[in-house]
């Protein structure tokens, strides 16, 4: 077979399009979401898929799908199974008739996350079977266990891969394509699907039951493995297998954990066997824990006794760290040199041109400093920067929290941001509840027409599907004047002058006030080929006053008392607009 | 411990990593090497420094620890420097030799450094600094920065140069196979010369 360079997340996709899907669904949150992104991209499709509102509905409806006989993938980030625990717990009840494979992407380090919690611990909560992979070839393998295990036990299979898979890359061996043939079809059988309390009570009890043939078979089917080769162990799981792999030194035992539940007599035999253990793995003492249920008096290092830190991302020189002073390597064998101090930082920034900077500076030019900014998910959260984001909690926060604190708070002004995808995520609850209790705030929808932050996915709001076929447009002014919002205004952020217009008009009035600032993502229409024209700075007009350098857009520099733009000025023109002396304005074409 | 040629590539957001990451692992396959890679994506992409690992025979994870990298290719003079202890003694640095000016100095009024100032920083290393817009922009576009350092480095890099250049043009967009062949060999040339 042939080798492939491929991401993660790629090689996880090509893996269930082997496994003969039928149907996928998912909410777009890194670092899982071209594993959707990559289904939906291929012809002549066979399965269904889908780019879902949120996680909840993604789950409900790949749950459908799998009790119709399809297999189904369904895909979010670990903060997304918050939102879809809710299916998540009563599906481990119910079962599946075929396939379920549930893809919960952690993300150690929050490289891209407001969190760093662990979905195996929702495995263990719902006592759904979970794995684990260590590195990209094996990420891709687990996905057709993962629907052998689904079918065989009757249950969705939860899936953990983390950023260093999902956006790690590797030489892959691939299998072939299996084109979906299976035509769905609901059998009714209210006693499996109906969890009125007097079935849900016998489907516990089957759940319960199913347990201890699925811990051994995940040790039959070589999930879970181990190799005596001393006194002491280690014990790994995810990529810090693989790191122990790279540094284990000869005379050390090493088991893999790969799937959970873990079967505790293997595991105790195993513990038995040696007089010192030490347990790498991410996030949560998953691991650990079940070491420690099993290990006698035998010691154990890991997070619980401080050998190993609860946050952070692994590496192979924390892994050497840890070793070291668990007593199982003598010297670290790296040195840890100091990066070059004091470097001007780059972090990520807003695009230059995007519009949710013009949007964040007229809201703070009419409400001041002393407004509250609560904010939410999305590019925009880099509204930060700007001093425009005063609270992010998760999806669809910014509206709940400005309401909590518009009838907690009644001395300052509340201004919330939320961008369209994450409005529809579990933005418009809130506002209903908002105006329905009474509470007194703007909303600012900032509207670019596409899930931007995780790489330019559709949703309701963008007029196209996963697959590219148009979808009736949706009116988010209707839905909030459904949801009984009077004012209601849309304006295009880079026209600052009616966007100033419209907030001052807000902000006269009571109640629940939204305001919709809708222009396309910047990348976006770059993409689809829309050309403003560069903006240039007349050195001999300009004051060198700084207005547009505290704008913060990267296309402008201040460089010798004056500013300047650089080549990654899109045309906006909203520093044209801004600038007192106007000193901007279109460059002359050459 | 494995002993897999490590690369780090390291740039801002947009500036073509991960191309070359595809460029280094394609011609991987074609020499039948293992290899592994981590790469930046998602938020922290929006004009952010990135950073891409390479493990030319990896076996195992795809980091690199610092101290270690075998060689580093930067596309930023800036990004060399802040990734510079990732390089182990005696390491190869094939660098831009331009800048982009990170916003941060500007909205902060932090101290502008100069090129000279960080190519002195750098000289320890004994870098190879590379004109990398110039030399694209003769091979026929400019995009074809990342390919330019790419063959510049490509002395270093322990993959023969048919491999790399024909991963080269089985990677870049169709219409731009020509321009980014030329700079791959651009690169190499001015690569040798130093």
């Amino acid at each position: 077979m042939e080798r492939h360079y491929l991401l993660g997340n790629e090689a996880i996709a090509h893996a269930c399009l082997e496994s003969g899907i039928g149907f996928a669904s998912g909410y777009p949150g890194t670092p899982s979401s071209e594993v959707v992104d990559v289904l939906r991209m291929q012809k002549d499709l066979t399965f269904h898929v889908e780019w879902s509102v949120n996680e909840k509905v993604a789950l409900e409806n790949a749950l459908a799908a799998a009790w119709c006989g399809l297999r189904s993938i369904c895909t979010m980030k670990h903060v997304g199974l918050n939102v879809a625990a809710d299916p998540l717990m009563t599906s481990a009840y119910t079962g599946v008739t075929v396939g379920l494979v549930i893809m919960s992407a952690d993300d150690p380090f929050a490289h891209s996350s407001q969190n760093e919690q662990d979905t195996r611990c929702y495995a263990h909560f719902a006592r759904l079977p979970c794995l684990d992979p260590a590195g990209v070839q094996e990420a891709h393998d687990m996905v057709s266990t993962a629907f052998a295990i689904s079918e065989e036990f009757s249950l969705p299979v939860l899936f953990r891969p983390t950023t260093r898979i999902c956006h790690s890359k590797g030489d892959v061996e691939l299998g072939a394509i299996v084109p979906n043939t299976k035509v769905g079809e609901f059998h009714k059988d209210p006693r499996q699907y109906v969890v009125i309390p007097a079935h849900t009570r016998i489907l516990h009890k089957k759940l319960n039951g199913k347990q201890p043939a699925l811990k051994k078979r995940l040790v039959e089917l070589g999930l879970n493995h181990y190799t005596i080769r001393g006194k002491t162990a280690i014990i790994a799981s995810g990529i810090g297998a693989a790191y122990v792999q790279e540094l284990l030194p000869p005379g050390v035992s090493f088991m893999k954990i790969g799937a959970y539940p873990i079967d505790e007599a293997w595991l105790g035999e195993f513990a038995q066997k040696h007089e010192k253990i030490l347990i790498i793995e991410e996030l949560a003492p998953v691991v650990e824990e079940a070491v420690r249920q099993v290990a006698g008096c035998v010691p154990v290092f890991g997070k619980i006794n401080g050998y190993a830190p609860y946050e952070g991302e692994l590496s192979p020189a924390v892994v050497a760290g840890i070793m070291t002073k668990a007593g199982f390597l003598e010297k670290n064998p790296f040195t840890a040199p100091d990066p070059v101090p004091d470097l001007p930082l780059r972090p990520p920034i807003l695009c230059a041109g995007c519009h949710h900077r013009a949007a964040f500076y007229a809201m703070k030019k009419v409400f001041g400093e002393s407004a509250i900014y609560p904010s939410d998910i999305g590019c925009y959260t880099l509204g930060l920067q700007l001093g425009a984001v005063d609270t992010t909690i998760c999806m669809g926060a910014s509206i709940t929290v400005g309401s909590g604190i518009s009838h907690s708070d009644a001395s300052h002004d509340v201004i919330c941001t939320i961008g369209d995808s994450t409005f529809l995520h579990t933005g418009i609850q809130g506002l209903m509840n908002a105006v329905y209790n009474g509470a007194s705030m703007t909303v600012v929808i900032l509207d670019n027409r596409i899930t931007a932050m995780t790489g330019h996915q559709p949703n309701p709001n963008t007029g196209v599907t996963a697959t590219g076929a148009e979808s009736p447009p949706i009116s988010l002014d209707a839905i909030c004047r459904s949801c009984g919002v009077t004012f209601v205004e849309t304006v295009d952020p880079y026209d600052l002058t009616g966007m100033l217009r419209v907030l001052e008009e807000a902000k006269k009035k009571k109640g629940v006030r939204v305001v919709i600032a809708k222009q396309m993502c910047v990348i976006a229409a770059r993409r689809a080929g829309v050309k403003r024209g560069r903006y240039a700075v007349n050195p001999e007009i300009c004051t060198g006053c700084g207005t547009c350098v505290k704008f913060g857009c990267p296309a402008i520099e201040f460089v010798d008392e004056k500013a300047r733009t650089n080549e990654l000025c899109s045309g906006c023109a909203v520093c044209g607009r801004l600038c007192p002396v106007g000193a901007i304005s279109r460059e002359a074409k050459k | 411990m494995t002993k897999s040629f490590d690369i780090l590539i390291v740039g801002i957001g947009g500036q073509g990593t991960i191309l070359a990451s595809n460029i280094l692992g394609e011609a991987c396959l074609r020499e039948g090497r293992h290899v592994k890679g981590a790469e930046t994506h998602g938020m922290a992409q929006r004009g952010g420094s990135v950073e891409t690992h390479i493990r030319i025979d990896g076996l195992y994870g795809p980091l690199i620890v610092p101290g270690t990298a075998d060689l580093l290719i930067s596309f930023d003079l800036l990004e060399a420097l802040r990734y510079s202890h990732y390089l182990k003694n005696g390491g190869k640095m094939v660098i831009n030799r331009q800048m982009v000016l990170p916003t941060s100095v500007f909205t902060q009024k932090t101290p502008i450094p100069t090129e000279s100032e960080i190519t002195g920083q750098l000289a320890r290393f004994d870098p190879c600094l590379i004109d990398a817009d110039r030399i694209a922009t003769e091979a026929g576009s400019s995009l074809a920065q990342n390919v330019v350092i790419l063959g510049a480095a490509s002395w270093s890099i322990p993959l023969k140069a048919e491999s790399l250049l024909a991963a080269v043009k089985k990677l870049v967009p169709p219409k731009t196979v020509e321009a980014n062949a030329r700079a791959f060999e651009m690169g190499r040339a001015f690569g040798r010369a130093r």
